[in-house]
């Protein structure tokens, strides 16, 4: 690991290891879009009055949570080519990210609106709002605050979770530092700066997160 | 039932799936045991900080939860052999994905345990000393009872995505669940015989992780 050439080798080819690191920021930024808006449609109908919306949502958070998100990733990769459906390694696997992720995001989400006081809602319905007005109004921004350090854990989940798409070769850093190392054999310098690269964006947030927990506990 | 995954049998298909999830318990169970003792020294280092220990601690949790498990999984493999390779210990895949598990969840688990830790007023440290009680004293009789209930429903969250995350030793041909759900599917090319397989799979996993909350569920009543 200790050897020159190894690393001067490796940083040669340091073009490799910038497309995956864009591939990784790319994909995860897509997923997380996509994650926000399925964890907030979910949340939200898991507080609805509606009885099987609840159970639709409890149902989805509870099955995605408990199986592995490889398992998730295959069976979009492999089953809907033989449905007649190719899609491009880049949807697949932002859409399966987004959707793994989203369980755990949707469950931040339904709790904390649960930790909105009820009388918010109470107020915003005398007031004559609807459900949709009191929930976008009057619930979520205070729910939001809540909310944001859970969800920047998450997001860094996410960061870490898309390295799985190297499995079914996403195009992302674990795959071209798998690729790249194989090639070249040179595996300790290759993933130590894989790994630096990852903390790079991951310690950051890792990071803020704890800035936010602080700050909502004040 | 017979004709549907010809030229196995039904049972033929859930004999090798369930072969791997004895592999993928095997792992998940290693690791689990071993990062929660990993995991309960480094967390109560952490929270302690004091000194070089405690400093090295929070370096090593900082960085480690901050890396893809799958980035341990793989390097492990591929690099550990090198350096161990000469003290002639048989280094085999499940023993690098172990690991790779292991060094990974301890950091996981240090930081819930370290948080559960942060959550006891002050004051019953203060009220401890002064009853006598020395630092170890105070945290396994005054301090980890009262933490025990933060900790563990996050706890037994961390050994359930350890369980999953077992499915990525695959990347190293360890013959666990996902591996040979991998193998088996491959011999199939219709949608319906795949659906199923994933189906099963999934369900397997599914009741082990639901297993695990239900026994996390009873611990949490019985405290």
């Amino acid at each position: 690991m200790f050897k020159a050439w190894m690393w001067t080798e490796l940083f040669a080819s340091w073009r490799v290891f910038l497309t995956g690191f864009l591939g990784t920021l790319s994909v995860s930024l897509v997923a997380m879009l996509l994650m926000l808006v399925i964890s907030l449609a979910v949340g939200i109908g898991c507080i609805s009055s509606h009885k099987a919306l609840r159970g639709m949502g409890k149902a989805y958070m509870r099955f995605f949570q408990n199986t592995p998100f490889l398992i998730q990733l295959f069976f979009l990769f492999h089953v809907l080519p033989l449905c007649g459906l190719t899609l491009p390694t880049f949807v697949v696997g932002s859409v399966s990210l987004a959707l793994y992720t989203a369980s755990f995001g949707s469950a931040v989400i339904e709790s904390s609106i649960r930790a909105v006081p009820q009388g918010q809602t109470e107020a915003a319905s005398s007031q004559g709002f609807g459900f949709f007005q009191s929930m976008f109004r009057i619930i979520l921004p205070q729910a939001m605050k809540i909310a944001l350090p859970p969800m920047t854990n998450q997001m860094i989940n996410l960061v870490k979770n898309s390295s799985v798409l190297a499995m079914i070769a996403g195009g992302e850093l674990m795959y071209h530092a798998d690729s790249w190392s194989a090639d070249h054999a040179i595996y300790g310098p290759t993933f130590v700066l894989t790994a630096v690269l990852y903390l790079s964006v991951c310690l950051p947030l890792s990071r803020l997160t704890k800035a936010l927990e602080a700050k909502t506990r004040c | 039932m017979t004709g549907f995954f010809a030229p196995y049998s039904f049972l033929q298909v859930l004999r090798f799936l369930l072969q791997g999830l004895g592999v993928t318990l095997l792992i998940a169970s290693f690791s689990i045991l071993l990062s929660f003792l990993f995991g309960m020294v480094l967390g109560i280092l952490r929270f302690l900080g004091k000194g070089i220990l405690g400093k090295a601690a929070a370096v090593f949790v900082d960085v480690v939860r901050n890396i893809p498990v799958l980035l341990f999984i793989i390097s492990f493999r591929l690099v550990l052999p090198t350096y161990i390779g000469s003290w002639k210990i048989p280094f085999k895949p499940v023993i690098s994905a172990i690991l790779a598990m292991t060094v990974f969840t301890s950091a996981m688990v240090a930081e819930i345990v370290r948080g559960g830790l942060n959550g006891v007023p002050g004051g019953q440290w203060e009220a401890s000393y002064s009853q006598g009680f020395s630092t170890f004293q105070t945290l396994r009789h005054v301090i980890m009872p009262q933490a025990i209930g933060k900790i563990l429903v996050p706890m037994v969250g961390q050994f359930v995505s350890c369980l999953k995350d077992t499915s990525l030793c695959q990347a190293l041909g360890v013959a666990e669940l996902m591996m040979n759900a991998t193998v088996i599917i491959g011999k199939y090319k219709y949608a319906s015989q795949v659906i199923l397989i994933y189906a099963i799979v999934a369900l397997l996993y599914y009741g082990v992780n639901e297993f695990f909350w239900f026994l996390s569920g009873k611990l949490k009543r019985s405290k």
